[in-house]
């Protein structure tokens, strides 16, 4: 008997099917072009862009010119904002800029761990699902919290492996086994992931995708690492 | 505990002494401690970790790009006014110097001066003043406030210290980071420095960074004026403030600075002075012991030297630099604060770090998060 693997069927979010299971992020990286160079390699569909860094008013933008929006879903974050109020003002500003209604909701009040304010963050999906957005959220990996931001409607669930950017793999295995055991919908690893092996632990553990930023940017070789990271997804 | 507090519980302790007697087991203790804390950071600035600046230097490069990436933020100053009742002994702006030309931009120049800035690609703008609350007034800053905000997504201040309750004004303002540099932590030295005027109140300058964060401010800066005292005593003691700061006030992103004094009007020597080896050892050690914090760069320091910081931990730089009140888009400005010794345009700073496989990233903030 055969069965399929996750990686043999799309990855479906909100109805809208993707062929890699790979998310990447826009920071940190050394130029527009190793950024480019990365996001080829990567495989990836979904790429995530700092609504902070972007100049929404400027075609010219030196992020947003560099993310082929004919080829990945350009999925703006909310990363910097510190309130639900900051972060759904950020979505809206987006949204009227000509973004798809997608959003990767973070809100981080402690600007060094930049770890995810899990009462803050279930205000403002609340907020920004009842406004039509499709929210992913980044939370911590709490499975109460993973389950009440379902229930309410949010398009996945983003818990964390680690804090962000410090490459230490998934630390927060435990639960987030049990985020996958209850959830309903995709469970996207995010944050933390430092080695293709730690993306490879979070898929074998059934993650639906992972998202891969630091880990990438930082790389001496972003576009080697890349690849790297699509091989163990 | 306010840290005027914390810091008193340091008196009668010889921090240089300690410093001084660290050997060179200290030293690799230190550096191979997973994460150093405060008492490593007194090896990592004694003279025995001199022969392991490399080692350091690598390190805190690592760390920096881990956790900064491989970007830096650019900003630059604006001086509104160099009216000043302080006497700062170092400083050119010193009330003493009635030869030096004394400006305040009215809010409409200071708009020009933020148009030229914008117009050289700059999207975060510290604003400058001496202490000079009767000049630069409430109302005064009010209005440049709102002629500048729309050019900015980031506006900081370094301006006199003030209250909590009008920091809370100025951050609704539009206004999201504060600077204020203590210049020394050693408290006889900060009064024989700041002779006359509101400044020589060491403890309301010290508790200045304490009231921004109660305030709410998103950035808090601090830093020693390098070369008014033992370096590496500042430096123990800047750290030691940092730490109390990320403790107290979580929620701000607190950012360090290593301003280190250059020939002002007045020709003030450094009484103790800090070489360029000194410099690096003392970014990197600390970087080592803050990885977190945000570690700012001026234009006080060469083009050879700042290019060869970039990879040691700064995270922030400023560049094209005028210190004079008016000195972007007015052909005569007033007198500067000090003499810049970088005078590369933004463009050929910004180029440089490209070469150097670094990002400058103009734009790192937004209006839509300015509470």
């Amino acid at each position: 008997m055969t069965t399929t693997g996750k990686a043999d069927v799309p990855l479906t979010i909100a109805g809208r099917a993707f062929g890699s299971r790979l998310l990447v992020g826009t920071g940190k990286f050394p130029s527009s072009r190793a950024m480019q160079g990365a996001l080829q390699a990567s495989g990836t569909e979904i790429v995530t862009v700092a609504l902070r860094r972007v100049d929404l008013e400027d075609s010219q933008d030196s992020i947003l010119g560099a993310v082929d929006t004919g080829r990945y879903l350009l999925l703006p974050n909310t990363s910097g904002a510190r309130t639900a109020e900051e972060a759904v003002r950020l979505a809206r500003l987006a949204r009227a800029a000509g973004c798809e209604p997608w959003v990767k909701l973070e809100i981080t009040p402690d600007p060094h761990y930049l770890l995810p304010d899990p009462v803050e963050t279930l205000k403002a999906a609340e907020i920004l699902v009842r406004e039509g957005f499709v929210v992913l959220p980044y939370i911590n990996a709490d499975p109460v919290l993973a389950r009440r931001l379902e229930d309410i409607g949010t398009a996945t669930v983003m818990p964390l492996g680690a804090p962000i950017g410090s490459n230490r793999g998934v630390k927060t295995r435990e639960l987030i086994e049990i985020i996958i055991e209850k959830a309903n919908v995709p469970v996207v690893v995010d944050a933390g992931l430092g080695a293709p092996s730690h993306a490879a632990e979070a898929m074998e553990m059934g993650a639906d995708a992972v998202l891969v930023n630091t880990a990438i940017a930082v790389a001496g070789d972003p576009r080697a690492m890349a690849r790297a990271f699509k091989k163990g997804v | 505990m306010s840290f005027a507090d914390v810091i008193r519980t340091y008196r009668g302790k010889d921090v240089a002494a300690e410093i001084g007697h660290r050997s060179r087991a200290d030293v690799e203790r230190a550096l191979a401690a997973p994460a150093p804390g405060l008492d490593d950071l007194l090896s990592l600035l004694s003279p025995a970790a001199g022969a392991f600046l490399e080692e350091m230097a690598q390190r805190a490069h690592r760390l920096t790009v881990q956790r900064f990436g491989r970007v830096m933020g650019m900003f630059a100053p604006l001086y509104l006014s160099n009216v000043c009742t302080n006497r700062c002994v170092y400083c050119g702006f010193n009330a003493a110097y009635t030869s030096l030309a004394r400006v305040t931009l009215t809010p409409e120049k200071a708009a020009r001066e933020g148009a030229a800035l914008r117009a050289l690609g700059f999207r975060s703008v510290l604003l400058l003043t001496g202490e000079a609350p009767h000049i630069v007034t409430d109302r005064y800053l009010k209005q440049v406030l709102e002629l500048l905000r729309p050019r900015f997504t980031s506006i900081g201040i370094e301006m006199f210290p003030m209250t909590v309750q009008r920091y809370r004004e100025l951050i609704g303002q539009g206004v999201d980071s504060l600077t204020v540099f203590q210049e020394t932590y050693d408290e006889a030295r900060y009064g024989r420095f700041h002779p006359a005027g509101r400044k020589g109140d060491y403890r309301w300058r010290l508790e200045t960074p304490e009231r921004g964060g109660a305030a709410g401010f998103r950035r808090v800066g601090i830093g020693p004026l390098l070369g008014l005292s033992d370096w590496r005593v500042e430096g123990f003691f800047v750290a030691l403030h940092a730490s109390y700061l990320l403790k107290n006030y979580w929620q701000s992103q607190i950012t360090v600075s290593f301003p280190r004094l250059c020939s002002a009007a007045g020709g003030f020597a450094p009484p103790a002075p800090v070489g360029d080896r000194d410099l690096v050892q003392l970014i990197c050690g600390l970087r080592l012991v803050l990885p977190d914090v945000g570690f700012t760069l001026s234009t006080r320091e060469s083009p050879l030297l700042r290019d060869h910081l970039i990879p040691l931990g700064i995270t922030v730089m400023s560049a094209g630099s005028r210190t004079e009140p008016g000195g972007y888009a007015h052909a005569s400005g007033g007198g500067a604060q000090f003499t810049v010794a970088d005078g590369r345009s933004p463009g050929a700073v910004a180029e440089v770090l490209r070469r150097r496989g670094y990002e400058p990233v103009w734009k790192e903030w937004d209006a839509a998060l300015a509470s």
